[in-house]
C-alpha cells in the first residue's frame, strides 16, 4: 500500500508493522506525532501494545529496559533534550543487551531554545553502545525500523533510528507501506533467550568486579562487530522481500569520482543532486551517505574513496574544540589506510539550511585547494 | 513448634550485608510473604550490594538491577510486558532504599503511582544513604549525625513524609511496617499482593554501621521506633482509609530510642524535648486521621 | 541449555575461565551460599537446649537466614553466621550465649 505520511508517522508505521508490544515516551517537538499516531493505534487495538504515559524520558527508558529485560519488543521516540535526559538509560540498555529500538529526531540542543535539525544530540550518543542508523527518507525510516528489530534482536544491542526535525520529521513522502504478512515472515515475533522468569530465576546486571566487567564489555564490543554483517544480510533480505536493499553506506556516482562528498541524513538527498549538477559541469563527483554510524563503515567507506583524490565531509554537528564527529571518524578511518586529504565541513547547525549552493561552495572550496587550509570549515557563517 | 510467618526462604545465606542489617530482615519477610512468582526490580541501594557480584545472587526470584532514579518506571515496564504477554499472576516488586524513594526516584515513583501502575513499590529506610558512606537522605530524622550533616550541624530538616505524598496520589494502599513486626510485614505485603494497583509499603530498617549502633540491637531499636511512635504502623486504603496496626496505649519517651544510637549522641536535652514534641503532634495527627480522638 | 546459561548452582564457587563461557551481560549463575561469611563472626550464639523452648524467635529475627529448623528444633548454621547477636538480644528464654570465637 502507497500512503503519503509525514517522517514521524514512518516511525510509527514501521513499529506498528514490527508488533511492538510495550511502547513509552514523552512528548518533545519535533518528535510528537510519532507517539499520537502510535497511541491512536493502540486505543483502537490496531497496535496490541502497552502505551505507557510516563513523566519524563528517562522514565520512557527506563520502562523500555523493564519491559525489554521481561520480554518484550519494546519502541520509543524522542529528541535532542530528552534524548540527553535519557543518556544513563542509553548506556544501561546496550550494557544490559536489550534489543529496544529507539526513534530520535535530530534537534539541536539549547542553549539558545531551539528545535530545528543538527546531529549533535544522537552523536553525543555516540559511544553508549547504541546501533545509529541515519536516515535520508520516510521510506528508509520506516524500512530501518522493521530491520533494526531484527538486527538488535539478534547481535543483542539496542538501535537508534535518527531523522532530521522538520527536513525529514515534518516532510510528507509517498511511502510503500509493505504487507504485515511479508513483514511477519520477515521478523518473526521476540524469543528472547535471557529474559526475567520466576521459573529459571536470574539476577540481571548485579556489581561486576574488575575480574569480569572488562570480558562483558568485549562481549559487547565483539557484538557491535558482529553487527556489520548482521546489518548487511538483514538489508539484504529485506531487498529480496521488499525490493528495497541497504547497507551500511549508500554510494552515488562515486566509481570515478575526483572528489567525493561524504554526508548522512537529509543532506546526503540534497548532495545527490549536486552530484547530478556538477556532473553536468564535467566535474568527477560523487556522494557516499553513510546509514550506519555505528559500528562505523570502516572497510565498506575505504573500499568506495580509495579511487578517490580528495574527500569533503559535510558535518550537521561539531565536537566543540576539534571537527565534525564524521570527520574526525572518517580521518580515523583512512589513517594508516589512505593520504587522501580530508575536508571538513561543518554547515547547517540549528536548523540551518544545507541546501544546493551550501554543497556547491563545499565543493568549490575543496576543488581549488590541494590540502584542506583550515582544521575545519564553518559554511555560511556571517562574517 | 508453630512458626508465625511462612517457612519459605527465598534468600540465600553468604549474602553480603553488615552484621545486623535490617534491610535483609526486610528482604527475607518480603519474599516469605510473595512466595517463588515474584520479579524485583532494584535501583542503586544497599542491597545492589547485599545480593552479591555476577555471577552470583542471594535472592531465588528474577531481579533487574536498574538505575538509581529508575525503579517507578522500570517496574511499570516490567509489568506492562508481562500484561501483554498473557502473564496477569506474577507479583512485580520495585525494591528501593530511602534515597531511591524520597529523593533522586521520587518523580519516577511519583509517575508510576498516578498512573496506578499494577506493582509492589517496597521502600525499606535506612535513613540516609547507607551504601555510599552514611550521608544524608530526605529521609533522615531531625537531629540526625550524619557524613553530611557532621555534629555541629546535624540534620535540622525534617523527615519526608512520605507515606502522605504517595497517599495523594490516590492509590488504593499505602503502608508501614517494621522489620520488629515480621507478622505484621508479613500480612501487609500479603494484603498488597491482592491488591490491583499501585501499592506503596515503607519498612523501617535500623542499620548498625550508619545509626552508630549495636548490630544485636537492630529489631529492639525498630521496636522502640514502634513503642516510641517515631515510627507508627499504620496503613491507608484508598487515600482516606486510615487504620493503626499497632495502637500504643502507653508510649515510651523518644529518649530511650535516641540514647541508644551513636548517630543522636550530641543531642542536648532541648532537642531531645524538641523531637519528643514533633512525634507528639505528628502522633496525635495520626490518631485523628485513624479516627481514635 | 547454552553453554552460558546454566542451572543456578547452590554452594559452589564459579570460576569462569573463558570469555566464551560467560552470558553476554551480568547474570546470575550460581548462588552466594558458596560465600561463608561465618568467618566474619568474632563472637558466636551457643543456644542452651536444655532451656530452649523452641518458639522460632531466633529463626524469625536472622538476618542472614542461618538459624535452620531441624527436626522443629532451632539449629545455627556457623558456616554462615555473623555473629550479629540478634537471636540471643531477642531469644525470651535467654537461652542463646554469645561467646568470643576460639574460646
Amino acid at each position: 500500500m502507497r500512503k503519503v505520511i509525514m517522517g514521524n508517522h514512518s516511525l510509527s508505521y514501521g513499529a506498528l508493522l514490527s508488533r511492538v508490544q510495550v511502547i513509552s515516551a514523552y512528548p518533545i517537538t519535533p518528535q510528537t506525532q510519532v507517539v499520537e499516531l502510535l497511541s491512536e493505534m493502540c486505543a483502537s487495538g490496531e497496535l496490541k501494545a502497552k502505551f505507557i504515559n510516563v513523566e519524563s524520558e528517562h522514565s520512557a527508558m527506563a520502562a523500555l529496559i523493564g519491559a525489554s529485560a521481561a520480554g518484550a519488543r519494546t519502541f520509543s521516540a524522542t529528541s535532542a533534550h530528552g534524548l540527553t535526559l535519557m543518556h544513563e538509560l542509553l548506556h544501561w540498555a546496550a550494557g544490559a543487551r536489550l534489543p529496544i529500538v529507539l526513534g530520535n529526531i535530530n534537534r539541536a540542543m539549547a542553549p539558545g531554545w531551539t528545535i530545528w535539525a543538527d546531529q549533535t544530540d544522537s552523536l553525543s550518543q555516540r559511544d553508549t553502545g547504541w546501533i545509529q542508523f541515519y536516515c535520508s527518507s520516510n521510506q528508509e525510516v520506516l524500512d530501518t525500523i522493521i530491520q533494526a528489530f531484527k538486527i538488535s534482536e539478534k547481535v543483542l544491542l539496542p538501535s537508534m533510528i535518527v531523522l532530521d526535525a522538520f527536513f525529514l520529521s515534518h516532510t510528507y513522502e509517498p511511502v510503500d507501506i509493505p504487507d504485515q504478512v511479508v513483514v511477519d515472515e520477515y521478523l518473526p515475533p521476540y524469543k528472547p533467550k535471557y529474559v526475567l522468569d520466576t521459573k529459571d530465576p536470574h539476577t540481571f546486571g548485579g556489581i561486576t568486579s574488575p575480574e569480569y566487567y572488562y570480558e562483558i564489555r568485549y562481549k559487547m564490543e565483539m557484538g557491535m562487530r558482529e553487527s556489520v554483517e548482521v546489518i548487511k544480510q538483514a538489508g539484504k533480505e529485506y531487498g529480496e522481500l521488499f525490493g528495497r536493499e541497504y547497507g551500511l553506506i549508500e554510494d552515488y556516482r562515486c566509481e570515478d569520482a575526483e572528489i567525493i562528498f561524504i554526508t548522512s541524513g537529509t543532506a546526503a538527498s540534497t548532495a545527490k543532486v549536486v552530484v547530478d549538477e556538477l556532473r553536468e559541469e564535467g566535474k568527477k563527483v560523487g556522494n557516499l551517505k553513510i546509514r550506519v554510524f555505528r559500528p562505523f563503515p570502516f572497510k565498506e567507506l575505504r573500499r568506495i574513496i580509495e579511487h578517490a583524490k580528495k574527500v569533503a565531509v559535510i558535518d550537521r554537528n561539531i565536537s566543540f574544540g576539534h571537527h565534525g564527529i564524521f570527520a574526525q571518524e572518517v580521518k580515523s578511518a583512512l589513517y594508516n589506510h589512505s593520504n587522501i586529504p580530508v575536508f571538513g565541513f561543518v554547515a547547517g547547525l540549528g536548523g540551518r539550511d544545507i541546501n544546493p549552493q551550501t554543497i556547491k561552495e563545499i565543493y568549490h572550496i575543496t576543488e581549488s585547494n590541494e590540502y584542506p587550509s583550515e582544521k575545519v570549515f564553518w559554511i555560511g557563517v556571517k562574517k | 513448634m508453630r512458626l508465625s510467618i511462612p517457612e519459605q526462604e527465598l534468600m540465600t545465606p553468604g549474602h553480603l550485608a553488615c552484621q545486623g542489617c535490617g534491610a535483609t530482615l526486610a528482604m527475607r519477610y518480603t519474599l516469605k510473604a510473595l512466595g517463588n512468582d515474584t520479579i524485583l526490580t532494584f535501583p542503586a541501594c544497599c542491597w545492589s550490594v547485599i545480593d552479591g557480584p555476577f555471577p552470583y545472587t542471594s535472592l531465588k526470584v528474577p531481579l533487574l538491577h536498574m538505575a538509581f532514579e529508575a525503579t517507578g518506571a522500570t517496574a511499570s515496564g516490567i509489568k506492562a510486558a508481562l500484561e501483554i504477554k498473557g502473564n496477569t499472576e506474577t507479583t512485580v516488586v520495585g525494591w528501593a532504599g530511602d534515597g531511591g524513594t524520597f529523593d533522586i526516584g521520587l518523580q519516577a515513583l511519583s509517575g508510576a503511582a498516578e498512573r496506578n501502575e499494577d506493582f509492589i513499590y517496597i521502600c525499606y529506610d535506612n535513613e540516609a544513604y547507607m551504601n555510599t558512606g552514611i550521608q544524608r537522605s530526605g529521609a533522615t530524622p531531625w537531629g540526625a549525625w550524619t557524613a553530611t550533616t557532621p555534629v555541629e550541624n546535624f540534620n535540622s530538616i525534617f523527615k519526608k513524609n512520605i507515606e502522605e505524598i504517595l497517599a495523594a496520589h490516590r492509590i488504593p494502599y499505602v503502608a508501614t511496617a517494621s522489620v520488629a513486626y515480621p507478622e505484621d510485614l508479613v500480612k501487609k505485603i500479603k494484603k498488597a499482593k491482592g491488591i490491583k494497583g499501585f501499592r506503596f509499603i515503607h519498612i523501617f530498617a535500623p542499620c548498625p554501621p550508619g545509626w552508630k549502633t549495636r548490630s544485636e540491637d537492630t529489631v529492639k531499636l525498630a521496636r522502640l521506633a514502634v513503642q516510641t511512635t517515631v515510627f507508627p504502623l499504620y496503613e491507608i486504603e484508598n487515600s482516606e482509609k486510615y487504620t493503626i496496626n499497632i495502637v500504643i496505649k502507653k508510649r515510651k519517651p523518644v529518649n530511650e530510642y535516641l540514647e541508644l544510637q551513636g548517630r543522636f549522641k550530641h543531642l542536648k536535652e532541648e532537642h531531645i524535648n524538641f523531637i519528643q514534641e514533633n512525634i507528639d503532634k505528628n502522633w496525635e495527627k495520626l490518631l485523628k486521621k485513624a479516627g481514635l480522638i | 541449555m547454552q553453554k552460558d546459561k546454566k542451572k543456578m548452582r547452590e554452594s559452589e564457587l564459579i570460576i569462569i575461565e573463558k570469555e566464551s563461557d560467560m552470558p553476554p551481560m551480568a547474570m546470575s549463575l550460581g548462588y552466594m551460599t558458596y560465600n561463608k561469611t561465618g568467618s566474619w563472626r568474632n563472637i558466636k550464639p551457643i543456644i542452651n537446649y536444655d532451656i530452649c523452648i523452641d518458639c522460632m524467635i531466633c529463626w524469625k529475627f536472622c538476618p542472614d537466614a542461618c538459624v535452620l529448623i531441624e527436626n522443629g528444633r532451632p539449629l545455627i548454621d556457623y558456616d554462615f553466621c555473623k555473629g550479629c547477636g540478634i537471636c540471643a538480644e531477642e531469644c525470651p528464654k535467654d537461652c542463646i550465649e554469645m561467646v568470643e570465637e576460639g574460646k
